[in-house]
């Protein structure tokens, strides 16, 4: 029954011209309506032009179908240079009857209209352009400029509406670009003739960083993501980012992998963190997080798995060198490639750019194991919402790659330390909190684990020492003045030693004593014994010796009597 | 607005002297599409206002963008019927049927024989 209806549904699905943008695809369900019109609208400078020729090229390049370009803006030359920025080599495309560019020129002070007309030109150029290269998709950049240029709204309003038809009929998955009116989505109302699909584009300035994002506002017939799509144009060409972490469906597997601290793995159950999980470590400034970081990085380069370390506070040489100083040498594994260490400040981009080169270059490296440090220092260009937003979105990237993932986060001293900045502790799915342990005049590192999903863990504070040889940790006394420390602790050690010293003694003296007094004993008792021994023999012998005295004495008295002859 | 005309007159006052008397060309084209009424409008428009106030001093062509449409985009039309004025110049448009007579020959710069 449900299989059924769900058989009829995939067979009435609309068709779909894959843009082959990244991203877009995956928010549209294949990307625009095939064989019909798509609006794409936004204000100047938010990416229609670029949107629209990626469609094109990718099109051409990726899915066999020509395209034309009909810009009534920006001359061939113009499109050329632009779209070499994003990495799209127009003039080879054009040179393959893969791409056909036309520039409508529409100069008003030049046109003098008299009496009626139509727009057959136009169409003939189209039709033309359309049978040269064997096109499927078009671009009409933008056709609202034919307002500014003709003065007849009727005649132009009439001669779209035929246009859009026309395009229909014909079958051309068709991108016209408007820009955004005050109160309208287009200055003339183009949604009015296109009604398929309309794909809203945005350029926003928040805290002098810039975010692009899309939306898809409309798309008959076809089910699409409703949310705004943060998007990025680079050198890479257009990308949207899709929040893909709506599902949590990721599959996870029970592989452990070690912290690079063996005190650490013992306190995690022995076997350290699951693989694929997210690990949060907070802590005040100077707790060491990032040498736990930098620990877990090199553990996971020792198993010869790729690492992506992400360093915000940092360049890259100087966590290096900072590392060598307790003794880990990370520069061995960035020379073979297994360690790459991206140090950049994270005021250079917006949060979205960030995310998403972010991504780019773990799909380049493809790391089993990926390091932010500290995720917190992206709130500098971004609102906490945002970048909540954004680390979520990045932390189910990586989990649908089964990546392990440690997040180091800045707690300012003074608040509760188990409030991360970033709120992204409901994320993590291990959580240790360094702190300064501060008492009797000095600070000493301590470390424990707030939570670590699926495992049984230690409750355990621990002190956390740095050593030329790499991360220690030892345990911490609690006493009436609290968690001891540093040298409290050692003097505490110190008093323990000198305890069990005297213990020791006490025993072995108690023992002796006990061996010591045995000999004693058991001398005694052979002595008694040996003395009891001699006089049972003399007793004996008396008691023989009394026994035979008795025995004459009964003789005697019989012969005695058998001589008197005695009547008995 | 006064002074732009005398101006104006002025200018072309000059450029009759500098031509030496010589009648200015006209160089025409007209851009239509196959047979349609429009088309067949302009042609006949066009045809008339030329042998009225133009007669003997110009060249007109007419361009069947169907047959030829990459004249069409050479010439950047996009409406039909277009009429470029090719010469004299500056370039000039005119789209549509040409009904207005009047408007064309301002629009083209003809002193209209009374």
């Amino acid at each position: 029954m449900l299989s059924g209806k769900e058989r009829t549904y995939v067979e009435h699905r609309l068709e779909k011209a894959p843009t082959g943008i990244r991203g877009f695809d995956e928010i549209t369900q294949g990307g625009l309506p095939k064989g019909r019109t798509a609006l794409v609208t936004g204000g100047p400078g938010t990416g229609k032009t670029m949107f629209a020729m990626e469609f094109l090229v990718k099109g051409a390049t990726e899915f066999g179908e020509p395209g034309v370009f009909v810009s009534f803006e920006e001359t061939a030359d113009e499109l050329i240079a632009n779209s070499a920025s994003l990495g799209l080599s127009l003039p080879e495309l054009c040179d393959a009857n893969l791409l056909y560019m036309d520039y409508v020129r529409v100069e008003r002070s030049e046109i003098e209209e008299s009496g009626e007309y139509d727009l057959e030109g136009l169409f003939i150029r189209l039709s033309h352009a359309i049978n040269t290269v064997g096109a499927r998709r078009l671009v009409l950049d933008t056709i609202e400029t034919l307002f500014s240029g003709l003065s007849n709204v009727s005649i132009l309003r009439a001669e779209l509406r035929r246009l859009f038809r026309w395009l229909k009929d014909k079958n051309i998955s068709t991108i016209v670009t408007g820009e955004r009116g005050a109160e309208s989505l287009t200055r003339e109302g183009l949604e009015e003739y296109v009604s398929d699909c309309v794909i809203l584009l945005d350029h926003r300035v928040t805290d002098q960083v810039s975010t692009r994002r899309l939306r898809v506002l409309k798309y008959r017939g076809s089910e699409h993501g409703t949310n705004e799509y943060p998007f990025l144009i680079s050198d890479r060409g257009f990308m949207v980012l899709p929040i893909t972490s709506v599902k949590l469906d990721y599959a996870v597997g029970e592989e452990r992998v070690s912290s690079g601290i063996p005190r650490l793995d013992a306190m995690l159950g022995g076997k350290g963190f699951y693989r694929g999980s997210l690990i949060l470590v907070s802590g005040t400034a100077g707790t060491g997080k990032t040498t736990v970081a930098a620990s877990f990085a090199d553990a996971a380069c020792r198993r010869g798995e790729k690492t992506m370390y992400f360093a915000f506070e940092e360049s890259a040489q100087q966590v290096v060198r900072n590392m060598r100083s307790i003794g880990l040498d990370l520069e061995q594994w960035t020379g073979k490639g297994i360690l790459k260490i991206v140090g950049q400040r994270p005021t250079i981009h917006g949060l979205e750019h960030h995310l998403m080169s972010m991504q780019f270059m773990i799909d380049d490296f493809r790391p089993t194991t990926v390091v932010v440090d500290p995720v917190t220092n992206l709130s500098q260009v971004g609102s906490l919402r945002d970048v909540r937003l954004m680390l979520s979105r990045l932390v189910d990237y990586l989990k649908a790659r089964n990546i392990t993932i440690l997040f180091t986060s800045l707690t300012q001293g003074g608040t509760d330390a188990e409030l991360t900045d970033v709120g992204i502790s409901s994320l993590a799915d291990s959580w240790m909190k360094l702190q300064n342990l501060e008492a009797g005049g000095e600070r000493n590192r301590g470390i424990s684990i707030l939570k670590s999903r699926g495992m049984s863990h230690s409750n355990q504070v621990r002190e956390f020492l740095l050593t030329d040889q790499g991360i220690d940790l030892v345990d911490t006394y609690t006493g009436p003045e609290g968690v001891l420390a540093g040298s409290a602790r050692v003097a505490r050690e110190d008093d323990e030693r000198a305890q069990e010293a005297a213990l020791r003694l006490e025993i072995e003296r108690l023992e002796e004593d006990r061996k010591k007094r045995r000999a004693l004993l058991e001398d005694q008792i052979t002595r008694l014994r040996s003395e009891y021994e001699s006089a049972e023999k003399e007793l004996e012998g008396r008691i023989r010796l009394e026994k035979l005295k008795m025995e004459t004495i009964f003789r005697k008295r019989k012969e005695m009597g058998t001589s008197r002859k005695a009547e008995t | 607005m006064a002074k732009k005309k005398d101006s104006e007159i002025a200018t072309e006052a000059f450029e009759k002297v500098l031509r030496g008397g010589q009648e200015q060309r006209y160089v025409l084209r007209l851009y239509v599409t196959g047979s349609t009424p429009k088309s067949a409008r302009a042609i006949r428009n066009l045809r008339r206002i030329c042998e009225e106030h133009l007669k003997g001093k110009y060249e007109l062509e007419v361009v069947d963008i169907y047959q030829q449409p990459e004249l069409a985009q050479e010439a950047d039309i996009i409406a039909t019927p277009t009429l470029v004025k090719k010469l004299p110049l500056p370039l000039r448009k005119f789209i549509g049927d040409l009904s207005d007579a009047d408007q064309v020959i301002k629009g083209m710069n003809i002193t209209p024989k009374s």
